[in-house]
Protein backbone atom coordinates (compact mmCIF):
# COMPACT_ATOMS: atom_id res chain seq x y z
CA UNK A 1 0.00 0.00 0.00
CA UNK A 2 1.37 3.44 -0.70
CA UNK A 3 2.63 5.88 1.86
CA UNK A 4 -0.46 8.63 1.29
CA UNK A 5 -2.88 5.94 1.96
CA UNK A 6 -1.43 4.83 4.84
CA UNK A 7 -1.20 8.09 5.78
CA UNK A 8 -4.47 9.38 5.40
CA UNK A 9 -5.68 6.14 7.39
CA UNK A 10 -3.64 7.28 10.30
CA UNK A 11 -5.18 10.79 10.48
CA UNK A 12 -8.36 8.60 11.13
CA UNK A 13 -7.47 8.67 14.78
CA UNK A 14 -6.95 11.52 15.35
CA UNK A 15 -10.47 12.97 16.51
CA UNK A 16 -10.59 9.86 18.84
CA UNK A 17 -7.10 11.22 20.15
CA UNK A 18 -8.18 14.40 20.54
CA UNK A 19 -11.48 12.73 22.35
CA UNK A 20 -9.84 10.95 24.88
CA UNK A 21 -7.42 13.47 25.60
CA UNK A 22 -10.14 16.06 26.78
CA UNK A 23 -12.68 13.31 28.10
CA UNK A 24 -10.68 10.89 29.36
CA UNK A 25 -7.05 12.09 30.30
CA UNK A 26 -7.89 15.80 31.61
CA UNK A 27 -11.19 14.14 33.66
CA UNK A 28 -8.63 12.07 35.49
CA UNK A 29 -6.19 14.80 36.70
CA UNK A 30 -9.17 16.82 37.51
CA UNK A 31 -9.49 13.89 39.93
CA UNK A 32 -6.19 13.80 41.01
CA UNK A 33 -6.38 17.88 41.56
CA UNK A 34 -9.15 17.62 43.76
CA UNK A 35 -7.42 14.83 45.68
CA UNK A 36 -4.60 16.93 46.74
CA UNK A 37 -6.87 20.45 47.35
CA UNK A 38 -9.43 21.29 49.76
CA UNK A 39 -12.76 23.08 49.10
CA UNK A 40 -10.78 26.08 48.68
CA UNK A 41 -8.70 25.35 46.30
CA UNK A 42 -5.40 25.45 48.44
CA UNK A 43 -2.96 22.06 48.41
CA UNK A 44 -3.73 19.57 51.19
CA UNK A 45 -2.71 16.02 52.27
CA UNK A 46 -5.88 15.86 54.64
CA UNK A 47 -8.26 13.73 52.25
CA UNK A 48 -5.38 11.22 51.68
CA UNK A 49 -4.70 10.78 55.61
CA UNK A 50 -8.18 10.18 55.43
CA UNK A 51 -8.36 6.98 53.58
CA UNK A 52 -6.58 5.08 56.48
CA UNK A 53 -10.34 5.30 58.60
CA UNK A 54 -11.93 2.93 55.26
CA UNK A 55 -8.98 0.91 55.24
CA UNK A 56 -11.54 -1.77 56.33
CA UNK A 57 -14.15 -0.85 53.17
CA UNK A 58 -11.64 -1.45 50.33
CA UNK A 59 -10.94 -4.83 51.30
CA UNK A 60 -14.38 -5.77 52.18
CA UNK A 61 -15.02 -4.79 48.43
CA UNK A 62 -12.30 -6.24 46.81
CA UNK A 63 -13.06 -9.49 48.89
CA UNK A 64 -16.77 -9.46 47.74
CA UNK A 65 -15.30 -9.13 43.81
CA UNK A 66 -13.22 -11.50 43.85
CA UNK A 67 -15.66 -14.04 44.95
CA UNK A 68 -18.38 -12.66 42.73
CA UNK A 69 -16.10 -12.65 40.15
CA UNK A 70 -15.19 -16.41 40.45
CA UNK A 71 -18.57 -17.66 41.06
CA UNK A 72 -19.14 -15.81 37.40
CA UNK A 73 -15.97 -17.75 36.18
CA UNK A 74 -17.27 -21.07 37.12
CA UNK A 75 -20.91 -20.50 36.31
CA UNK A 76 -20.23 -18.96 33.08
CA UNK A 77 -17.27 -21.53 31.25
CA UNK A 78 -19.20 -24.30 30.74
CA UNK A 79 -22.66 -22.59 29.61
CA UNK A 80 -20.19 -20.83 27.07
CA UNK A 81 -19.09 -24.09 26.38
CA UNK A 82 -21.49 -25.57 26.02
CA UNK A 83 -23.15 -23.28 23.53
CA UNK A 84 -20.27 -22.80 21.12
CA UNK A 85 -20.72 -26.83 20.50
CA UNK A 86 -24.57 -26.11 19.61
CA UNK A 87 -25.61 -25.52 15.99
CA UNK A 88 -25.01 -22.37 14.72
CA UNK A 89 -28.89 -21.57 14.62
CA UNK A 90 -29.13 -22.61 18.49
CA UNK A 91 -26.17 -20.47 19.31
CA UNK A 92 -27.42 -16.94 18.01
CA UNK A 93 -31.07 -17.85 20.11
CA UNK A 94 -29.17 -18.89 23.03
CA UNK A 95 -26.90 -15.63 23.03
CA UNK A 96 -29.67 -13.68 22.27
CA UNK A 97 -30.75 -15.46 25.43
CA UNK A 98 -28.24 -14.71 27.37
CA UNK A 99 -27.90 -10.63 26.33
CA UNK A 100 -31.87 -9.85 26.89
CA UNK A 101 -31.17 -9.41 30.41
CA UNK A 102 -28.40 -7.15 29.43
CA UNK A 103 -31.12 -4.90 28.43
CA UNK A 104 -33.39 -4.76 30.97
CA UNK A 105 -32.80 -2.05 33.41
CA UNK A 106 -30.09 -3.16 36.17
CA UNK A 107 -31.90 -1.30 38.66
CA UNK A 108 -35.15 -3.16 38.56
CA UNK A 109 -33.20 -6.02 38.00
CA UNK A 110 -31.20 -6.05 41.73
CA UNK A 111 -34.95 -4.40 42.87
CA UNK A 112 -36.60 -7.93 42.10
CA UNK A 113 -34.41 -9.56 43.48
CA UNK A 114 -35.24 -8.03 46.48
CA UNK A 115 -38.65 -9.37 46.24
CA UNK A 116 -37.14 -12.79 46.34
CA UNK A 117 -34.77 -12.48 49.23
CA UNK A 118 -37.01 -10.63 51.31
CA UNK A 119 -37.84 -11.78 54.43
CA UNK A 120 -41.63 -11.50 53.21
CA UNK A 121 -40.23 -11.87 49.96
CA UNK A 122 -41.02 -14.83 47.11
CA UNK A 123 -38.46 -17.49 48.57
CA UNK A 124 -39.27 -17.06 51.26
CA UNK A 125 -43.79 -17.28 51.05
CA UNK A 126 -42.92 -20.33 49.22
CA UNK A 127 -40.94 -22.46 51.91
CA UNK A 128 -44.10 -21.16 54.34
CA UNK A 129 -46.68 -22.80 51.87
CA UNK A 130 -44.22 -26.06 52.32
CA UNK A 131 -44.49 -25.62 56.13
CA UNK A 132 -40.48 -25.12 56.10
CA UNK A 133 -38.82 -22.40 58.20
CA UNK A 134 -38.20 -19.28 56.55
CA UNK A 135 -34.76 -18.04 55.89
CA UNK A 136 -33.12 -14.31 56.20
CA UNK A 137 -31.19 -13.44 53.18
CA UNK A 138 -31.55 -9.91 52.79
CA UNK A 139 -29.12 -7.96 53.96
CA UNK A 140 -26.06 -10.63 54.40
CA UNK A 141 -23.10 -9.95 52.39
CA UNK A 142 -24.57 -13.50 49.83
CA UNK A 143 -27.56 -11.51 48.99
CA UNK A 144 -24.64 -8.53 48.04
CA UNK A 145 -22.74 -10.88 46.25
CA UNK A 146 -25.86 -13.08 44.39
CA UNK A 147 -26.87 -9.66 43.24
CA UNK A 148 -22.77 -9.08 41.41
CA UNK A 149 -23.53 -12.41 40.39
CA UNK A 150 -27.01 -11.99 38.61
CA UNK A 151 -26.13 -8.59 37.17
CA UNK A 152 -22.46 -9.88 35.38
CA UNK A 153 -22.93 -13.32 34.07
CA UNK A 154 -23.65 -12.09 31.16
CA UNK A 155 -20.16 -10.13 30.79
CA UNK A 156 -18.42 -13.54 31.56
CA UNK A 157 -20.35 -15.23 29.40
CA UNK A 158 -20.51 -13.00 26.23
CA UNK A 159 -16.24 -13.15 25.64
CA UNK A 160 -15.70 -16.61 26.11
CA UNK A 161 -18.21 -17.73 24.17
CA UNK A 162 -16.63 -15.58 21.31
CA UNK A 163 -13.41 -17.15 21.75
CA UNK A 164 -14.51 -20.37 22.05
CA UNK A 165 -16.77 -19.85 19.15
CA UNK A 166 -13.64 -19.09 17.30
CA UNK A 167 -11.94 -21.39 18.17
CA UNK A 168 -10.33 -23.71 15.12
CA UNK A 169 -11.94 -27.31 15.24
CA UNK A 170 -9.39 -28.86 13.76
CA UNK A 171 -6.96 -27.99 16.31
CA UNK A 172 -9.53 -30.43 18.62
CA UNK A 173 -9.35 -32.77 16.37
CA UNK A 174 -5.14 -33.00 15.46
CA UNK A 175 -4.95 -32.93 19.57
CA UNK A 176 -7.45 -36.30 18.93
CA UNK A 177 -5.65 -37.31 16.37
CA UNK A 178 -2.30 -37.35 18.09
CA UNK A 179 -4.13 -39.55 20.83
CA UNK A 180 -5.22 -36.82 23.39
CA UNK A 181 -8.46 -37.82 25.49
CA UNK A 182 -11.03 -35.60 26.26
CA UNK A 183 -9.69 -34.00 29.13
CA UNK A 184 -6.56 -33.37 27.86
CA UNK A 185 -8.30 -31.77 24.45
CA UNK A 186 -9.86 -29.83 27.06
CA UNK A 187 -7.22 -28.60 29.15
CA UNK A 188 -4.10 -28.50 26.53
CA UNK A 189 -6.00 -27.07 23.73
CA UNK A 190 -9.33 -25.51 24.31
CA UNK A 191 -8.51 -23.76 27.56
CA UNK A 192 -5.42 -22.24 26.79
CA UNK A 193 -6.77 -20.50 24.14
CA UNK A 194 -9.62 -19.19 25.64
CA UNK A 195 -7.74 -17.51 28.66
CA UNK A 196 -7.98 -14.16 26.66
CA UNK A 197 -11.69 -14.16 26.51
CA UNK A 198 -11.63 -15.46 30.43
CA UNK A 199 -9.34 -12.53 30.98
CA UNK A 200 -11.68 -9.76 29.60
CA UNK A 201 -14.48 -11.37 31.08
CA UNK A 202 -12.83 -10.84 34.60
CA UNK A 203 -12.31 -7.52 34.28
CA UNK A 204 -15.83 -7.02 32.92
CA UNK A 205 -16.97 -8.69 36.30
CA UNK A 206 -14.77 -7.80 38.97
CA UNK A 207 -14.46 -4.28 38.09
CA UNK A 208 -18.10 -3.07 38.41
CA UNK A 209 -18.45 -4.91 41.31
CA UNK A 210 -15.77 -3.86 43.10
CA UNK A 211 -16.99 -0.64 42.74
CA UNK A 212 -20.83 -0.98 42.86
CA UNK A 213 -23.15 0.94 44.86
CA UNK A 214 -26.81 0.50 44.06
CA UNK A 215 -26.43 -3.57 44.75
CA UNK A 216 -25.32 -3.28 48.18
CA UNK A 217 -27.76 -0.69 48.76
CA UNK A 218 -30.80 -2.28 47.86
CA UNK A 219 -29.30 -6.03 48.85
CA UNK A 220 -27.32 -4.91 51.87
CA UNK A 221 -29.84 -2.79 53.10
CA UNK A 222 -26.94 -0.34 54.11
CA UNK A 223 -25.77 -2.88 56.54
CA UNK A 224 -22.33 -2.71 56.14
CA UNK A 225 -20.99 -0.25 52.96
CA UNK A 226 -19.02 -0.69 50.01
CA UNK A 227 -16.30 1.79 49.14
CA UNK A 228 -18.64 2.80 46.02
CA UNK A 229 -21.44 3.78 48.54
CA UNK A 230 -19.09 5.76 50.30
CA UNK A 231 -17.49 7.64 46.79
CA UNK A 232 -21.26 8.27 46.31
CA UNK A 233 -22.26 9.81 49.49
CA UNK A 234 -19.28 12.48 48.95
CA UNK A 235 -20.34 13.49 45.68
CA UNK A 236 -24.54 13.29 46.04
CA UNK A 237 -25.34 13.94 50.15
CA UNK A 238 -22.13 15.13 52.09
CA UNK A 239 -20.89 17.13 48.57
CA UNK A 240 -17.10 16.89 49.74
CA UNK A 241 -16.00 16.23 46.34
CA UNK A 242 -12.30 16.85 47.04
CA UNK A 243 -12.36 13.51 49.70
CA UNK A 244 -14.43 11.92 47.14
CA UNK A 245 -11.87 12.30 44.62
CA UNK A 246 -9.43 10.90 46.66
CA UNK A 247 -11.29 7.56 47.37
CA UNK A 248 -12.26 7.20 44.04
CA UNK A 249 -8.32 8.18 43.08
CA UNK A 250 -6.96 5.24 45.66
CA UNK A 251 -10.15 3.00 44.15
CA UNK A 252 -8.66 3.68 40.71
CA UNK A 253 -4.76 2.48 41.17
CA UNK A 254 -6.40 -0.26 43.14
CA UNK A 255 -8.24 -2.00 40.42
CA UNK A 256 -5.32 -0.71 37.28
CA UNK A 257 -3.01 -2.70 39.49
CA UNK A 258 -5.12 -5.68 39.76
CA UNK A 259 -6.01 -5.75 36.01
CA UNK A 260 -2.47 -4.61 34.64
CA UNK A 261 -1.19 -7.49 36.70
CA UNK A 262 -3.94 -10.11 34.43
CA UNK A 263 -3.05 -7.72 31.18
CA UNK A 264 0.48 -9.23 31.35
CA UNK A 265 -0.73 -12.42 31.62
CA UNK A 266 -3.13 -12.80 28.94
CA UNK A 267 -0.19 -11.12 26.73
CA UNK A 268 2.09 -13.78 27.24
CA UNK A 269 -0.71 -15.99 26.63
CA UNK A 270 -1.43 -14.63 23.26
CA UNK A 271 1.95 -14.80 22.36
CA UNK A 272 2.08 -18.37 22.85
CA UNK A 273 -1.09 -18.72 21.08
CA UNK A 274 0.24 -16.80 17.84
CA UNK A 275 2.95 -19.73 17.92
CA UNK A 276 0.66 -22.26 17.14
CA UNK A 277 -0.89 -20.99 14.73
CA UNK B 1 -20.17 -33.46 18.99
CA UNK B 2 -23.53 -34.68 20.80
CA UNK B 3 -24.70 -32.73 23.28
CA UNK B 4 -25.02 -34.68 26.48
CA UNK B 5 -27.80 -34.53 29.05
CA UNK B 6 -25.87 -32.24 31.40
CA UNK B 7 -25.11 -29.98 28.91
CA UNK B 8 -28.65 -29.78 28.74
CA UNK B 9 -29.64 -29.05 32.16
CA UNK B 10 -26.96 -26.77 32.65
CA UNK B 11 -28.12 -24.44 30.29
CA UNK B 12 -31.42 -24.76 31.74
CA UNK B 13 -30.37 -24.27 34.73
CA UNK B 14 -28.48 -20.98 33.91
CA UNK B 15 -31.10 -19.66 31.91
CA UNK B 16 -33.52 -19.85 35.06
CA UNK B 17 -31.21 -18.25 36.78
CA UNK B 18 -31.13 -15.23 34.51
CA UNK B 19 -34.55 -15.06 34.01
CA UNK B 20 -36.63 -16.05 37.09
CA UNK B 21 -36.49 -12.44 38.15
CA UNK B 22 -37.58 -10.87 34.89
CA UNK B 23 -40.21 -13.38 35.33
CA UNK B 24 -41.58 -11.83 38.66
CA UNK B 25 -41.15 -8.66 37.22
CA UNK B 26 -43.39 -9.56 34.50
CA UNK B 27 -45.65 -11.42 36.87
CA UNK B 28 -46.10 -8.60 39.65
CA UNK B 29 -46.85 -5.80 37.02
CA UNK B 30 -50.36 -7.27 36.61
CA UNK B 31 -50.64 -7.62 40.47
CA UNK B 32 -53.91 -5.62 41.42
CA UNK B 33 -52.82 -4.78 45.12
CA UNK B 34 -50.54 -1.58 44.90
CA UNK B 35 -47.73 -3.62 46.53
CA UNK B 36 -44.63 -5.36 44.61
CA UNK B 37 -44.88 -8.25 47.67
CA UNK B 38 -48.01 -9.75 47.97
CA UNK B 39 -50.10 -10.72 44.62
CA UNK B 40 -53.52 -10.28 45.66
CA UNK B 41 -55.34 -10.81 42.14
CA UNK B 42 -54.83 -9.48 38.38
CA UNK B 43 -55.23 -6.25 36.82
CA UNK B 44 -53.53 -4.12 34.01
CA UNK B 45 -54.09 -0.79 36.21
CA UNK B 46 -50.54 -0.57 36.57
CA UNK B 47 -50.05 -0.31 32.62
CA UNK B 48 -52.24 2.64 32.92
CA UNK B 49 -51.18 4.55 35.72
CA UNK B 50 -47.58 4.05 33.51
CA UNK B 51 -49.02 5.89 30.50
CA UNK B 52 -50.44 8.36 32.49
CA UNK B 53 -46.67 8.95 33.86
CA UNK B 54 -45.25 11.60 31.76
CA UNK B 55 -42.41 12.25 33.87
CA UNK B 56 -41.57 8.55 33.21
CA UNK B 57 -42.76 8.61 29.81
CA UNK B 58 -40.51 11.73 28.75
CA UNK B 59 -37.59 9.67 31.10
CA UNK B 60 -38.15 6.94 28.05
CA UNK B 61 -38.10 9.39 25.66
CA UNK B 62 -34.71 11.03 26.61
CA UNK B 63 -33.14 7.38 27.00
CA UNK B 64 -33.68 6.55 23.38
CA UNK B 65 -32.49 9.75 21.90
CA UNK B 66 -29.34 9.44 24.02
CA UNK B 67 -28.58 5.95 23.41
CA UNK B 68 -29.11 6.66 19.60
CA UNK B 69 -26.94 9.37 19.39
CA UNK B 70 -24.20 8.64 21.52
CA UNK B 71 -24.29 5.13 19.74
CA UNK B 72 -24.20 6.38 16.43
CA UNK B 73 -21.12 8.92 17.20
CA UNK B 74 -19.29 6.45 19.63
CA UNK B 75 -19.19 4.15 16.34
CA UNK B 76 -18.28 6.55 13.41
CA UNK B 77 -15.15 7.96 16.01
CA UNK B 78 -14.19 4.48 16.84
CA UNK B 79 -14.13 2.66 13.16
CA UNK B 80 -12.18 5.29 12.21
CA UNK B 81 -9.37 5.36 15.07
CA UNK B 82 -9.31 1.61 14.72
CA UNK B 83 -8.97 2.10 11.07
CA UNK B 84 -6.22 4.44 12.41
CA UNK B 85 -4.42 2.76 15.19
CA UNK B 86 -4.44 -0.54 12.68
CA UNK B 87 -2.09 1.49 10.43
CA UNK B 88 0.23 2.78 13.40
CA UNK B 89 3.37 0.76 13.64
CA UNK B 90 3.90 -1.04 17.13
CA UNK B 91 5.53 0.51 19.34
CA UNK B 92 4.72 3.32 22.38
CA UNK B 93 2.69 5.76 20.56
CA UNK B 94 0.23 2.98 19.70
CA UNK B 95 0.38 1.15 22.95
CA UNK B 96 -0.20 4.36 24.64
CA UNK B 97 -3.53 5.42 22.53
CA UNK B 98 -4.12 1.82 22.98
CA UNK B 99 -4.12 2.11 26.62
CA UNK B 100 -5.99 5.56 26.97
CA UNK B 101 -8.91 3.96 25.23
CA UNK B 102 -9.48 1.18 27.00
CA UNK B 103 -9.22 3.36 30.56
CA UNK B 104 -13.25 4.25 30.48
CA UNK B 105 -13.72 0.89 30.21
CA UNK B 106 -11.04 -0.89 32.98
CA UNK B 107 -11.85 2.29 35.18
CA UNK B 108 -14.77 1.50 37.72
CA UNK B 109 -17.98 3.12 36.30
CA UNK B 110 -18.24 5.22 39.11
CA UNK B 111 -14.85 6.76 38.88
CA UNK B 112 -15.71 7.46 35.09
CA UNK B 113 -18.51 9.47 36.36
CA UNK B 114 -16.93 10.90 39.27
CA UNK B 115 -13.74 12.25 37.18
CA UNK B 116 -16.20 13.84 34.45
CA UNK B 117 -18.23 15.49 36.50
CA UNK B 118 -15.38 17.34 38.20
CA UNK B 119 -14.65 18.18 34.73
CA UNK B 120 -17.77 19.45 33.87
CA UNK B 121 -18.04 21.52 37.55
CA UNK B 122 -14.88 22.70 37.13
CA UNK B 123 -16.04 23.68 33.29
CA UNK B 124 -19.48 24.88 34.15
CA UNK B 125 -17.68 27.61 37.05
CA UNK B 126 -15.10 28.47 35.53
CA UNK B 127 -17.78 29.67 32.37
CA UNK B 128 -19.54 30.48 35.24
CA UNK B 129 -22.64 28.18 33.45
CA UNK B 130 -25.66 27.15 36.17
CA UNK B 131 -26.68 23.88 35.71
CA UNK B 132 -24.17 22.72 33.27
CA UNK B 133 -25.63 19.06 33.60
CA UNK B 134 -27.55 17.98 31.26
CA UNK B 135 -27.88 16.37 28.01
CA UNK B 136 -24.53 17.23 26.49
CA UNK B 137 -22.56 16.37 29.31
CA UNK B 138 -24.61 13.05 28.92
CA UNK B 139 -23.80 12.76 25.57
CA UNK B 140 -20.15 13.50 25.91
CA UNK B 141 -19.97 10.64 28.70
CA UNK B 142 -21.81 7.56 26.99
CA UNK B 143 -19.49 8.37 23.40
CA UNK B 144 -16.74 8.09 25.89
CA UNK B 145 -17.46 4.98 27.92
CA UNK B 146 -19.08 3.41 24.37
CA UNK B 147 -15.41 4.14 22.37
CA UNK B 148 -13.33 1.54 24.02
CA UNK B 149 -16.25 -1.13 23.45
CA UNK B 150 -16.35 -0.21 19.66
CA UNK B 151 -12.94 0.04 18.96
CA UNK B 152 -12.64 -3.58 20.76
CA UNK B 153 -15.41 -5.22 18.41
CA UNK B 154 -13.47 -3.65 14.68
CA UNK B 155 -9.62 -4.44 15.75
CA UNK B 156 -9.32 -7.98 15.92
CA UNK B 157 -11.33 -7.42 12.48
CA UNK B 158 -8.73 -5.37 10.81
CA UNK B 159 -6.27 -7.59 12.12
CA UNK B 160 -7.95 -10.84 10.43
CA UNK B 161 -7.97 -8.85 7.14
CA UNK B 162 -5.15 -10.42 4.45
CA UNK B 163 -3.05 -7.33 3.73
CA UNK B 164 -2.96 -8.19 -0.24
CA UNK B 165 -6.68 -7.74 -0.34
CA UNK B 166 -7.12 -4.19 -0.73
CA UNK B 167 -3.82 -4.18 -2.46
CA UNK B 168 -5.58 -6.71 -4.97
CA UNK B 169 -8.48 -4.05 -5.59
CA UNK B 170 -6.20 -1.38 -6.50
CA UNK B 171 -4.80 -3.57 -8.85
CA UNK B 172 -7.86 -4.34 -10.07
CA UNK B 173 -8.35 -0.51 -10.45
CA UNK B 174 -10.40 0.73 -7.45
CA UNK B 175 -9.07 3.68 -5.91
CA UNK B 176 -7.45 4.03 -2.44
CA UNK B 177 -10.60 5.26 -0.91
CA UNK B 178 -12.91 2.71 -2.67
CA UNK B 179 -10.96 -0.12 -2.36
CA UNK B 180 -11.28 0.45 1.63
CA UNK B 181 -15.04 0.89 1.03
CA UNK B 182 -15.88 -2.28 -0.99
CA UNK B 183 -13.29 -4.87 0.62
CA UNK B 184 -12.53 -3.79 4.32
CA UNK B 185 -15.24 -1.97 5.62
CA UNK B 186 -17.73 -5.24 4.37
CA UNK B 187 -14.76 -7.34 6.51
CA UNK B 188 -15.28 -5.11 9.37
CA UNK B 189 -19.17 -4.68 9.60
CA UNK B 190 -19.89 -7.93 11.99
CA UNK B 191 -17.47 -5.87 14.13
CA UNK B 192 -19.09 -2.53 13.76
CA UNK B 193 -22.79 -3.52 14.01
CA UNK B 194 -21.73 -5.73 17.17
CA UNK B 195 -19.67 -2.21 18.33
CA UNK B 196 -22.97 -0.58 17.73
CA UNK B 197 -25.44 -2.72 19.78
CA UNK B 198 -22.46 -2.36 22.63
CA UNK B 199 -22.72 1.15 22.77
CA UNK B 200 -26.34 1.07 22.39
CA UNK B 201 -27.56 -1.31 25.27
CA UNK B 202 -24.62 0.15 27.25
CA UNK B 203 -25.89 3.85 26.97
CA UNK B 204 -29.57 2.16 27.51
CA UNK B 205 -29.40 0.58 30.73
CA UNK B 206 -26.22 3.24 31.86
CA UNK B 207 -26.88 4.16 35.72
CA UNK B 208 -23.97 4.55 37.59
CA UNK B 209 -21.89 7.22 35.31
CA UNK B 210 -25.34 9.07 34.19
CA UNK B 211 -26.12 9.27 37.51
CA UNK B 212 -22.80 11.99 38.45
CA UNK B 213 -22.78 13.35 35.47
CA UNK B 214 -26.77 14.13 35.08
CA UNK B 215 -29.18 17.25 35.89
CA UNK B 216 -32.37 17.58 36.71
CA UNK B 217 -32.69 19.16 33.19
CA UNK B 218 -32.69 16.19 31.18
CA UNK B 219 -33.14 12.90 33.36
CA UNK B 220 -33.04 9.30 31.55
CA UNK B 221 -34.54 6.28 32.72
CA UNK B 222 -32.53 4.73 34.76
CA UNK B 223 -31.81 8.59 36.96
CA UNK B 224 -35.55 7.85 37.15
CA UNK B 225 -35.68 4.78 38.11
CA UNK B 226 -33.48 5.37 40.65
CA UNK B 227 -35.18 8.31 42.47
CA UNK B 228 -38.60 6.08 42.40
CA UNK B 229 -36.47 2.93 44.17
CA UNK B 230 -35.69 5.17 46.59
CA UNK B 231 -38.78 4.43 48.03
CA UNK B 232 -40.96 1.07 47.97
CA UNK B 233 -41.56 1.04 44.18
CA UNK B 234 -44.93 0.79 42.61
CA UNK B 235 -45.66 -1.82 40.28
CA UNK B 236 -45.73 0.73 37.35
CA UNK B 237 -42.16 0.37 37.07
CA UNK B 238 -42.36 -3.49 36.67
CA UNK B 239 -45.28 -2.89 34.12
CA UNK B 240 -42.17 -0.59 32.38
CA UNK B 241 -39.77 -3.16 32.32
CA UNK B 242 -42.27 -6.14 30.95
CA UNK B 243 -43.18 -3.86 28.39
CA UNK B 244 -39.32 -2.70 27.67
CA UNK B 245 -38.97 -6.43 28.29
CA UNK B 246 -41.38 -7.43 25.01
CA UNK B 247 -40.05 -4.83 22.79
CA UNK B 248 -36.83 -6.38 22.72
CA UNK B 249 -38.20 -9.67 22.65
CA UNK B 250 -40.59 -8.73 19.64
CA UNK B 251 -37.53 -7.16 18.30
CA UNK B 252 -34.80 -9.51 18.09
CA UNK B 253 -37.04 -12.50 16.85
CA UNK B 254 -37.61 -10.04 14.02
CA UNK B 255 -33.96 -9.52 13.45
CA UNK B 256 -33.69 -13.34 13.73
CA UNK B 257 -36.07 -13.91 11.12
CA UNK B 258 -35.19 -11.49 8.52
CA UNK B 259 -31.58 -13.32 9.48
CA UNK B 260 -32.80 -16.39 8.74
CA UNK B 261 -34.16 -15.27 5.46
CA UNK B 262 -31.39 -13.90 4.44
CA UNK B 263 -29.39 -17.09 4.67
CA UNK B 264 -31.31 -19.04 3.04
CA UNK B 265 -31.56 -16.37 0.28
CA UNK B 266 -27.56 -17.10 0.47
CA UNK B 267 -27.84 -20.34 0.30
CA UNK B 268 -30.15 -20.33 -2.68
CA UNK B 269 -28.03 -17.87 -4.65
CA UNK B 270 -24.99 -20.29 -3.52
CA UNK B 271 -26.75 -23.18 -4.88
CA UNK B 272 -27.04 -21.11 -8.61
Amino acid sequence: MNKKSTFYQKLCASPHILWSAIFIIVPLLMVAYYSFTDANGSFTMENIYRLTDYTDTFLRSLWYGIIATLICLVMAYPIAYFISQSKARAQTTMIMLVMIPMWMNFLIRTYAWMNILEDSGVINKMLSFLHLPNLHMINTPSAVILGMVYNFLPYMILPIYSVLTKLDRSLVEAAQDLGANKFNVFLKVIFPMSVSGIVSGITMVFVPSVSTFYISQKLGGGTFALIGDIIEMQFQVSNNFNFGAALSLVLMVLILICMAFMNKFSDTEDAGGGMVV
Amino acid sequence: MKKSAFSKIYIFLIFAFLYVPILIICVYSFNASNSTGVMTGLSVKWYAELFKDKVTLHACYNTIILAITSAVTATVLGTLAAIGIDKMKKGWRRSMLMTVTDIPMMNPEIVTGVSMMLLFVFIGAFLKINGVLGFWTLFIAHVTFSLPYVILNIMPKLKQIDPHLAEAAQDLGCTPAKAYWKVILPAIKPGIVSGFIMGFTLSLDDFIISYFVSGPKFQTLPIRIYSMTKKRVTPDMYALSTIIFVVILVMLIIINLSDLKGDSKKRKKGAE
